[in-house]
This record gives structure tokens, C-alpha cells and sequence, in this order.
């Protein structure tokens, strides 16, 4: 996130680009400082390798299944039939869930830690937060598929839809797993994501902006809603859009609590499937060209998503972010 | 609005900040507490000396998975950690122009490509040439994961070595690469060390682009070029088994995953302190 050759005045640190004057020793110097080109070239051109594999590997999918998968919820690998219609509301939807419940809750958090809580409170609760981060998938699954599932069946589902069960998406049966316990085990996994990184664009929030507001006789809260989140508006919905990102991608814990049903159901408790759980839960049983092909294409298909998303998301952080500022 | 009301809303709406923070830190205490209890007991020496056993047959361990995880951390490490150090050099000290931006732009981007979709393209360039799965193509997998975070971190971490220093070894004489060799990385080591390490971190605990390359298997298998088991992917296959002795091993297999993910993250940021890319 740090831009080239800004120089800020709290970083004596920051190192500009390396004039290479003649050398005593030109041939060392084009070795080495080659080898750190050739490292770096290589870092692109295994973008570029991944972008072209992917979509050319989506190929015979189109070729074979054809565009129509996209308008089909019949998916009937047995039968040929490939209709991934399913796999993109399932996604939507709990990436929605995701979003609804750890947008608010990350940006509450990274207004305590930048904003509210003491230096050195914040310190270790941030770095417990991005414990968080840290915590392998899978480990999330079995969580999920143990602890959260039940409690999901038992308790919140039938509070859910005793209070608001005139709403389609809160009838049906209880499973526990489904729509919902993947979208609120999702919200979990990307709550880190939404709070680290508005945490970095609140601190980049420029001083004067609060001081103006507190100078008028504002209170702590109007200053964070009036001057410091209007101001870190883009970089708060490029924080956003990243954790969109990877809720869309995540595979492993949602194939284990979605329940992997390829249906479009209204209810949100009825299960489901994602693109990326489709492809974690039957990537190694697929038989046949035609059925592996297809998956192969919903892994492209991710991919590009994917891509698409972060490089939005990037853009609209690093704007916000702006140059690096020094952690006090 | 009177000042009381005003007040009053501060107070609460700060106090809400407070709970959303909290509501984080309890969902962490909740996963770990509870992984280490179910986990906790599974935890026995044969869990780390043998081989998975059948249902119902008492003693099985993931012996064969751990070593697997360890080697195909250890090959992913091999191909990721030189390449992205040396890009990470190149984008704190020589690093202009669109090469620059352009890696910079797209290792940021790259961190967020779903890891199982960094699986398929493995799948597709190694495993359906190879025609079998493959401890090296979980490898390959892995490194293109572990490669923007080292990148980043090291970039950051070069950053922040006082160009003092570099200039201080040019003006005495010294040639511009042995200046950065040995003058500046030294000076970065920690940093870099911390790259490396959160690399590590990050895939110790990917299952998913494991599906499709190391695919997981039974027995012991020390050949890159074979089937290999994986800790991760024994967790996710004895989670969803309806078998009791197998979700026993499962947690088991978490409550490592956790154990190591932990040790890793709090190592690196001890050893370097400052601000860490995302």
C-alpha cells in the first residue's frame, strides 16, 4: 500500500529508488541487480500464467456445457447436466450474509481499535483480531460443523423464524446446516479482513480532520461519523469489497457447513451449495471429461471473480490509504 | 439536539464499538477453547508415530500426514521463499516504473485469489500432464500462494533500513549489488525472516488447493511425485466421516493446524514489529 518515492516527514526510513551510479564493478552489479529483476518479472508472469491456464481451461466447459449452465439450476452431472445457476445464488447469498453481519461488527471494532480504545489496549486486541486471520479453514469447517451447526439448528433458527417466520427466507425446517450457519461461519473468517483494514484507513485519516470537528464542541462519536468515516469512505468499501472477495473464494469451511445441495431455495435456512464448495466437495470424484471439465470451468470462473473483485478492491484501498504512515 | 441527548448517544454508540470488538475477540477465545478441548485428547504420541488406522480399530495417528504436510511445506518454501525475497529486494531498492507498480499491484491482488483456485491451475499444468496426483504440484500450489505475502513483507522490511547505511558502504567505495547484499539485507533480516515465516503460516493450513494435488493418502509416502497424505486434508476427510474414532483424529489434526498457524504468526511479528502488509 505504500506508494514509490513519496517521502513523509515522520518516516526518515522510507528508501527512494536506488540511483545506480558507474560502477568500479559493472558486471556484479548487472548480475545481482538482475537476479532481483528476474525475481520481480517473474512475480507478474505468474499472474499473467494463472490468468491464461484458468481461462483456457474454462474452455472446453463453454465448448462442451455451453453459456446455457448459466441460466440452469439442473445440476445432474450423471445425466450431463450442468446448469450452475445454483452455485451463483448460493455464493451471493452467503457472501451477502457474510457481509451484513461482519461489515457493521469490522468497522465497529476498527473505530475502537484507530479511534476510541487506548494505544495500548488496541495493540493487543488488534493483534488477537488478526489472530483470527490466521486460523486455517478447515479448522473453521470442523468448528462449524461441530459447534456452530447445533447451536445454529437448535437455538438461533427457531428463534429466527419464530420472530420473523412470515418472511419467506425464515421458513422451513431447521437444518443447521445450510445458507445461513455458512454465511454466519463466513462473516467470522472475514471479520478480521473488514476490521485490519479499516483500522489502517481510519489511521490514515488526517488529524486536522478531527480537530476541526472537536474544535466546534463535537462529541467523539460525531467526529467519527461526521468528519473521520465520510473521509475514509472508498477505503472503507474497498476493506469491504476485499472481504467480499474472500468470502466468494472461501471452499473448505463452506463446503462443510453448507450442506451441498445444488437448489435455489428461499429459505435461508434450507441448504445449499457455493461455486468453490461445488469444487471442494467434487473435484476428486468427478467421472468423466464433460464433468471435470465443468468443474475446471467454475474454478476459472472463480478465479476471474476473484480478480476482478481484489483489483477493484486494491484500487479503492490504496487510494484511501495513501502513503504508508509510521505506527506510533 | 440538547447536549445531554448528544452525550448520551456518545456514550452508547462507543460503547457498541467496544462490544463489536469484543464480539471478535470471543469468536477467537470460542474456537480455540473448544478446539483445544475436543482436540486436547486426541493429542496422544500415537498420534504423531502412526499411521491412520481403519474404523474401529484403536491407536491410529496422522504420522504419515504430518511428515507429508512437512514435506510439501518444505518443497513449497524451496521454490517461493528465494523468489519472492528477491522481488521484495527489487521493489524496496530498485523498484520504479510500471515492473514495479505492476508487481506491487498485482502480489496485493494475488493474496486474495481463492486458494482453490490457485489448486486448479496446479491441477491443470502439473497433475493432468503428470497424469497422477502429487506432493509436487501441492507444492507448486502452495508457493504461489505463500509468494505475494514474502514479497510484500520483505519489501516492507528492506524499506525500512536507514538508507544511511547503503550510502555510508557506496561512498567508501563499495560496488552498488555488494552494498545491498551485504549492507542493507543484513540489516533486514529480521524482516526478512518475518516474510518468510508468515508465508508459511499463511498455507501451513490450505486444504483446499490439497484436493487436487497432493490428494491425500493412507499409507507412508516420502515421493514428491506420488500421492501424498496432508494434515489438512485429514482433517477435513475424518471432520465429515461419520465416524467417531476418525472426528477424534480430526480434532486432533486441528488443534495442530491452530497450534503451528500460532506459533508462526506470533513468532514472525515478535521477531519484527512493524506494520505488516495485507
Amino acid at each position: 500500500m505504500s506508494q514509490d518515492g513519496v517521502e513523509v516527514a515522520s518516516i526518515p526510513a522510507v528508501v527512494g529508488p536506488l540511483r545506480v551510479r558507474p560502477s568500479s564493478n559493472p558486471i556484479g552489479d548487472r548480475l545481482v541487480l538482475g537476479a532481483f529483476s528476474l525475481a520481480a518479472l517473474l512475480v507478474l508472469l505468474l499472474v499473467v500464467a494463472l490468468f491464461m491456464t484458468l481461462t483456457v481451461a474454462a474452455w472446453p466447459a463453454i465448448k462442451t456445457i455451453g453459456l446455457g449452465a448459466f441460466r440452469s439450476v439442473t445440476w445432474d452431472p450423471t445425466n450431463g447436466k450442468f446448469g450452475m445457476l445454483s452455485f451463483i445464488y448460493g455464493t451471493i447469498v452467503t457472501s451477502a450474509i457474510a457481509l451484513l453481519l461482519a461489515g457493521p461488527i469490522g468497522i465497529g471494532a476498527a473505530l475502537l481499535l484507530a479511534e476510541v480504545a487506548p494505544r495500548r489496549l488496541a495493540t493487543p486486541v488488534a493483534m488477537l483480531i488478526e489472530l483470527l486471520a490466521a486460523v486455517p479453514s478447515v479448522v473453521y469447517g470442523i468448528w462449524g460443523l461441530f459447534v456452530l451447526a447445533p447451536v445454529m439448528r437448535n437455538v438461533i433458527e427457531p428463534a429466527l423464524g419464530h420472530a420473523l417466520g412470515f418472511l419467506p427466507l425464515f421458513q422451513g425446517y431447521f437444518y443447521g446446516v445450510g445458507m445461513l450457519t455458512a454465511g454466519v461461519l463466513l462473516a467470522i473468517m472475514i471479520l478480521p479482513t473488514v476490521s485490519a483494514i479499516s483500522r489502517d484507513i481510519f489511521e490514515a485519516v488526517p488529524r486536522d480532520q478531527r480537530e476541526a470537528m472537536l474544535a466546534l464542541g463535537a462529541t467523539k462519536w460525531e467526529v467519527l461519523t461526521r468528519a473521520v468515516i465520510p473521509y475514509a469512505r472508498s477505503g472503507i468499501i474497498g476493506a469491504i469489497v476485499l472481504a467480499l472477495g474472500r468470502a466468494i473464494g472461501e471452499a473448505m469451511a463452506v463446503t462443510m457447513v453448507i450442506g451441498n445441495k445444488p437448489a435455489i431455495s428461499a429459505s435461508l435456512f434450507a441448504p445449499a451449495y457455493t461455486l468453490a464448495s461445488v469444487l471442494a466437495n467434487e473435484f476428486t470424484e468427478a467421472t468423466g471429461q464433460q464433468y471435470l471439465s465443468a468443474l475446471i470451468g467454475i474454478g476459472s470462473m472463480l478465479f476471474i471473480v476473484s480478480m476482478i473483485v481484489n483489483m477493484l478492491a486494491r484500487l479503492l484501498v490504496r487510494g484511501a490509504a495513501g502513503p504508508r504512515t509510521k505506527r506510533v | 439536539m440538547p447536549l445531554q441527548i448528544r452525550q448520551a448517544w456518545n456514550a452508547l454508540m462507543l460503547t457498541v464499538t467496544w462490544l463489536c470488538a469484543g464480539v471478535a475477540a470471543a469468536m477467537l477465545a470460542f474456537i480455540v477453547i473448544y478446539v483445544i478441548q475436543r482436540g486436547g485428547p486426541a493429542l496422544s504420541v500415537n498420534f504423531f508415530t502412526h499411521l491412520p488406522t481403519p474404523v474401529g480399530v484403536p491407536g491410529g495417528g496422522a504420522a504419515n500426514a504430518i511428515v507429508g504436510s512437512l514435506m510439501i511445506i518444505a518443497m513449497a518454501s524451496i521454490i517461493a521463499i528465494p523468489i519472492g525475497a528477491l522481488a521484495g529486494i527489487y521493489l524496496a531498492l530498485l523498484g520504479r516504473g510500471w515492473l514495479a507498480q505492476g508487481v506491487r499491484f498485482f502480489s496485493d491482488v494475488l493474496t486474495g485469489v481463492p486458494s482453490i483456485a490457485i489448486g486448479v491451475f496446479a491441477y491443470t499444468i502439473i497433475v493432468v500432464p503428470q497424469k497422477h496426483f502429487s506432493a509436487n504440484s501441492a507444492a507448486v500450489a502452495l508457493s504461489i500462494i505463500m509468494l505475494p505475502i514474502i514479497v510484500r513483507t520483505t519489501e516492507e522490511a528492506v524499506k525500512l533500513v536507514n538508507p544511511a547505511i547503503r550510502e555510508g558502504a557506496l561512498a567508501l567505495g563499495m560496488d552498488a549489488w555488494k552494498a545491498i547484499v551485504l549492507v542493507t539485507v543484513p540489516c533486514a533480516r529480521a524482516g526478512i525472516v518475518t516474510g518468510a515465516l508468515l508465508g508459511i503460516a499463511r498455507v501451513a493450513g490450505e486444504s483446499a488447493p490439497l484436493l487436487f494435488t497432493a490428494f491425500g493418502s493412507q499409507f507412508w509416502t516420502l515421493k514428491p511425485g506420488a500421492p501424498t497424505a496432508a494434515l489438512p486434508l485429514l482433517v477435513f476427510q475424518y471432520a465429515i466421516a461419520p465416524y467417531q474414532d476418525w472426528q477424534l483424529v480430526a480434532w486432533g489434526g486441528a488443534l495442530t493446524l491452530i497450534m503451528l498457524v500460532f506459533l508462526l504468526n506470533i513468532t514472525a511479528r515478535l521477531l519484527f514489529p512493524a506494520k505488516l502488509p495485507r
